[in-house]
């Protein structure tokens, strides 16, 4: 399943991972990721057909808080590294037109 | 007594015993740092007044004798891409060139708690994606053994420092080798724990269900010293395991007698350098003439080991790296037409090719349409990797093999080949994925004198096991140390190593603009 | 002939959780507060921060799940949704979707004359987002992550609902249900409660569903009504056109009545959902379940049942006064301060009523505290003040919940049980009105209600009926 990446899916990638890429860096980014995935088609050699998924690998479970209050005010330290602020809010650019 | 030569241990003794003060052995550090640094360049910050106001308080703690720990007084480095507060944290990246923390990471606060004083954040591959710490922003760390040769990824830089004796021990972190490869390059001991055993709470994360903390020393009791120290459950980390018994330092003898060794065939075949082969096989033979019970298997589904870990991990940093967006934090680009396309170019500015590279492999393969060709198959492969392992701990107590293919390899050589770097990992990255505590001990060197390393790999919360064949192993030989010749690089940069400030890229780096992008 | 077409709905409701903290850290979900007051590494995606799950949160989501008919996953897990925006501080909101906490459910609804189940497709737990407020003047937001992180469940219904009254209908009875678990106040205007539209048409008769749209900004019952009368006329528009409904998010704007797709090509609506690595599986067992279950409190039928029995009230009235959890708290509450439920309940139901309907209020709104009312009906019940006079004061109750018998004081509103005063009004009375006297000298019993009126006029409405009968008798015969 050669050329599975096409111009198209770089751009669409591109917006999901919010990254502009140069032309030379989408050309760069096209073999990569083309190469990689033929790499890792290797996978489908394999039969995994009845084995479940395997996200966590210990059965560990049920690890809760208690409702319980145990921050104080923290705006001085959450807006600390802020690039943009305003008083005591983050500043972006207009998010609704 | 040269003080740098000292173990972290063995330097903790002294410091209770009052035969070295705590700023004796800071300044005994600091001295090396200024001999070595401009060739080794093991460091993003170092926080030189920081450490002597530390070392003054944990020098009282100490007579009032409320600080009676082996590491109390005793100069460390911290990979930068664990959280310190007050301290620049950059995990290497441009993207945090300025990020100072308020908060520490738990394993860094357990260390502080028992009178660790610390030198500074020590250099990586961006976000630890890397095997060769030459994708780092702030330039590459060299290989004390060989300075033209890397000390390998992604936690070359503690690995590099401890081993041109700058600090006495340090922590890295490890999502597919990134602590036993470069203890390996760098000769030095370096241990990955199992999965959940030191809490994750404020290490960056790379791929999450991979990361792991551990220890990088001078030798292997420095390692179990290290580790009961970071070891804990941590209610701010849900992933954290409690254990039963924390007690590593527990099996610090030199005694393998009938202890089950297996040798994976798989791993020894073809691609592994035949001088790293001998050397490993050899040192087998001898843990045998000790009393082991050496016997060679088939591990099986080696070649779907990195498949799997770098669409697992590649995915799993598509998604934590995305908070690194120019809003909260870090760096943001100037110039920006609205939201998104700030977004884009303080991204596409910030982080470096092989950290865009993963993002888009992640995203694409969690996308829409692939999600079940890619992600899920590799955690069905994953699952079956687990079990093949199960398998093999029932037979065995050890498994035995090579930390990397290779020895360091020259500056430069692998980043235009990104294929070919993440194939160098073939030996480490199924621990990871199996979630298994693993220890890379050197075994001597090659004939280029660059240092060998061998991997000793435990079922789940069986470090004692590694720790003890890796003792046994160790006292096979005298602990070597490289000798640093004086031939110093143009482009270095101590100048932005001392605040972590960004500097004029060395020349090298621009190599991977071009083969990568 | 025209066609005859029919409007589907399903709708996606999304309710705030009333935890003291929220879902993955220790902050307060308190309301309000300067901005960013409420935050910490956690609820602000700091680099290395991680989550820990609100067992509190498990709790109201499972009971929501138990009290709607739904199958509870034994096993659930987190997943995580990935999309960039400012609100949303990690660029994925930690969310449910391969495993939700429960699934197959139904609620049964009235509306109008016809009675039907809506089923339940799923329902999940997930955080909330920061608050954006927009700079009009130099085209910026400032974020803010105070409720960022605030847990909530977002109730998936299937495209069961015909109608906007069956719409309201549905979550007027979700409302009722989740307030009475105590696990949301359910509040549209400040967002605890938030209900998305998805509709289509289609011709009656036709199997198969048309293309829908999803409207989102819906804050009030009235906005929702309009909105879907808005959105099916918008469509049938386009199909009597023989245009096609394209599949779109849309965002409702309520003082112009309209909508307007919000489409960007930067949002690509590609969520890359996968388990989320720092949370583990939540297992819920028999007994757990069976903890949540023993814990549920009364809900509406029980509380109907016993308000008859204990209080014995009209069944009407107690209808009226378990319509809304808040209502029969404060019914509740007064009645056992007072010892009056029958007065209590006629306070809630005609003044209360009529003063939320002046308003244009909801009985959430009402803010009074409860004993101020058991003082009102104890000073009536005692004689300090009379009827009309209580009317005059429970309104400033409801408006500004002053004291009433501070108010009553200072406003001198008392009844005047002063003898003396009394006396030289009536004699007054007496002297101005030589007819009436001497009708009722005469037998006339009737011009005694005149004289009486006279004195109350005189009196300013503060003296008693009663009293002002008996004295003016005494001083006639």
């Amino acid at each position: 399943m050669a050329n599975r990446i096409s111009d198209e899916t770089i751009e669409y990638v591109g917006i999901l991972a919010k990254l502009e890429l140069s032309e030379q860096e989408k050309e760069a980014a096209k073999g990569d990721m083309e190469r990689m995935l033929e790499y890792i088609d290797v996978l489908n050699e394999l039969d995994t057909s009845g084995t479940e998924p395997m996200s966590h690998v210990f059965p560990v479970n049920n690890v809760f808080r208690e409702d319980v209050v145990t921050n104080g005010a923290g705006s001085e330290e959450t807006l600390a590294n802020a690039p943009v602020r305003a008083g005591q809010s983050f500043k972006v650019p207009k998010t609704i037109g | 007594m040269d003080i740098k030569h000292l173990t972290a241990a063995g330097l903790g003794r002294k410091i209770q015993a009052g035969d070295v003060s705590v700023r004796e052995a800071v300044e005994a550090a600091l001295a090396q740092i200024d001999q070595v640094e401009g060739d080794v360049h093991g460091f993003v910050t170092i926080d030189r007044e920081g450490a002597f106001r530390r070392a003054d308080e944990v020098q009282k703690l100490i007579e009032e004798g409320k600080l009676t720990g082996p590491l109390a007084g005793v100069p460390m480095a911290v990979k930068d891409n664990l959280c310190t507060k007050g301290v620049l944290t950059t995990c290497s990246s441009k993207i945090l060139h300025n990020f100072v923390p308020s908060y520490t990471a738990e394993a860094v606060k357990r260390l502080e708690t028992e009178g660790a004083v610390i030198l500074g954040k020590t250099n990586m591959d961006e976000f630890a994606m890397g095997s060769t710490t030459e994708t780092s922003y702030y330039g590459e760390t060299r290989n004390p053994w060989d300075l033209n040769h890397v000390p390998g990824g992604s936690s070359g830089g503690s690995c590099a420092a401890v081993a041109a004796e700058e600090c006495f021990y340090a922590l890295g972190s490890d999502t597919g080798g990134s602590i036993r490869q470069p203890s390996a390059f760098c000769g030095v001991v370096g241990m990955k724990p199992t999965y959940g055993t030191v809490s994750r709470y404020g290490l960056i994360a790379y791929g999450s269900s991979l990361d792991q903390i551990g220890p990088v020393a001078r030798d292997v009791t420095d390692c179990a010293v290290i580790l009961e120290a970071i070891a804990a459950h941590d209610p701010k980390d849900s992933t954290s395991v409690g254990r039963k018994s924390y007690g590593f330092t527990d099996t610090l003898t030199e005694n393998v007698a009938g202890m089950k060794i297996g040798i994976p065939k798989d791993y020894f075949g073809d691609g592994l350098d035949r001088e790293i082969k001998n050397r490993i096989l050899d040192t087998a033979e001898e843990l045998g003439k000790k009393g082991a019970v050496v016997e060679e298997f088939d591990l099986s589904l080696v070649k779907y080991a990195i498949p799997a870990y770098y669409v697992i991990a590649s995915a799993e940093a598509s998604s934590n790296l995305s908070r690194f967006d120019g809003v909260k934090y870090g760096y943001r680009a100037d110039g920006y037409e609205g939201l998104h396309n700030m977004y884009k170019k303080s991204r596409s500015e910030g982080f470096g090719p092989e950290v865009k590279r993963r993002i888009m492999l992640g995203s694409f393969v969690l996308s829409s349409g692939y999600y079940d060709a890619y992600y899920r198959k590799a955690l069905r492969t994953k699952a079956l990797i687990k079990q093949a392992f199960d398998q093999a701990f029932e037979r065995y107590d050890v498994i035995i093999a090579p930390a990397a293919p290779t020895t360091a390899p020259r500056l430069g050589s692998s980043l235009n080949d990104p294929l070919k770097m993440y194939l160098s990992d073939i030996y480490t990255v199924s621990v990871n994925l199996a979630g298994l505590p693993g220890i890379s001990v050197p075994v001597g060197t090659d004939s280029k004198g660059l240092p060998i390393g061998m991997q000793i790999i435990g079922d789940c919360y069986q470090e004692k096991k590694i720790i003890q064949a890796a003792y046994t192993v160790e006292s096979m030989r005298e602990y070597a140390r490289p000798v640093l010749t004086e031939r110093r690089r143009e482009h270095t940069c101590p100048a932005f190593a001392e605040s972590g400030r960004e500097c004029e890229r060395p020349a090298f780096t621009e190599g991977i603009e071009k083969g990568g992008w | 002939m025209a066609k005859q077409y029919e409007t589907v709905i399903g709708l996606e409701v999304h309710v705030e959780l009333a935890t003291k903290t929220k879902i993955f850290c220790g902050c307060s979900t308190e309301f309000g507060g300067a901005p960013n007051i409420h935050t910490c590494p956690v609820c602000t995606g700091m680099p290395g921060s991680l989550p820990v799950l609100n067992r509190q949160v498990v709790e109201y989501a499972a009971a929501i799940g138990l009290a709607t008919n739904c199958e509870i996953t034994r096993v659930c897990k987190f997943d995580r949704k990935n999309y960039f925006y400012p609100d949303n501080p990690q660029n994925y909101q930690i969310s449910q979707l391969y495993l939700p906490i429960a699934r197959n459910g139904y609620i049964e609804i009235e509306a109008g004359n016809i009675q039907k189940k809506i089923r339940i497709h799923e329902m999940h737990m997930e955080e909330d987002a920061g608050k954006l407020v927009h700079d009009e003047w130099d085209d910026t937001s400032l974020v803010d992550y105070n409720r960022s992180g605030v847990p909530l469940v977002e109730i998936v219904s299937e495209p069961d609902m015909r109608s906007a009254e069956e719409v309201i209908a549905y979550l007027e009875k979700l409302r009722l249900i989740i307030q009475y678990l105590g696990a949301s106040d359910c509040k549209l205007q400040e967002g605890s409660m938030r209900a998305d539209v998805n509709l289509s048409v289609r011709e009656v008769g036709s199997k198969k569903f048309g293309t829908r749209t999803e409207m989102k900004n819906l804050n009030s019952f009235k906005a929702i009504s309009r909105a879907i009368e808005g959105e099916r006329r918008r469509q049938l528009e386009l199909l009597e056109e023989g245009r096609k409904v394209v599949q779109e998010t849309r965002r409702w704007d309520d003082n112009k009545e309209a909508s307007h797709a919000m489409r960007s090509k930067e949002d690509a609506k590609d969520y890359r959902y996968f388990p989320e690595p720092d949370l583990v599986p939540i297992v819920i067992d028999d007994e757990w379940l069976a903890e949540i279950k023993a814990r549920q409190p009364e809900l509406r039928t029980e509380k109907l049942a016993r308000y008859e029995k204990e209080f014995d009230i009209p069944r009407y009235d107690a209808e009226i006064i378990t319509s809304s959890k808040h209502l029969a708290d404060l019914f509740e509450a007064v009645a056992a301060m007072s010892g009056k439920p029958k007065k209590t309940a006629n306070w809630l139901i005609v003044e209360t009523l009529r003063l939320l309907k002046e308003r244009g209020q909801e009985p959430e709104d009402i803010c009074f505290a409860p004993e101020h009312l058991a003082k009102l009906i104890a000073m009536t019940e005692a004689g300090f003040i009379n009827s009309s006079v209580a009317k005059e004061v429970f309104e400033k109750i409801f408006d500004e919940n002053v004291e009433p018998e501070k108010y009553v004081e200072e406003q001198g509103l008392k009844i005047e049980s002063d003898e003396g005063a009394l006396e030289e009004v009536l004699e007054k009375v007496i002297a101005e009105n030589p007819q009436a006297v001497t009708d009722y000298k005469s037998g006339k019993k009737k011009a005694l209600g005149a004289l009486v009126g006279q004195t109350m006029k005189a009196m300013r409405g503060k003296a008693d009926p009663g009293a002002v009968n008996r004295k003016l008798k005494e001083m006639l015969d």
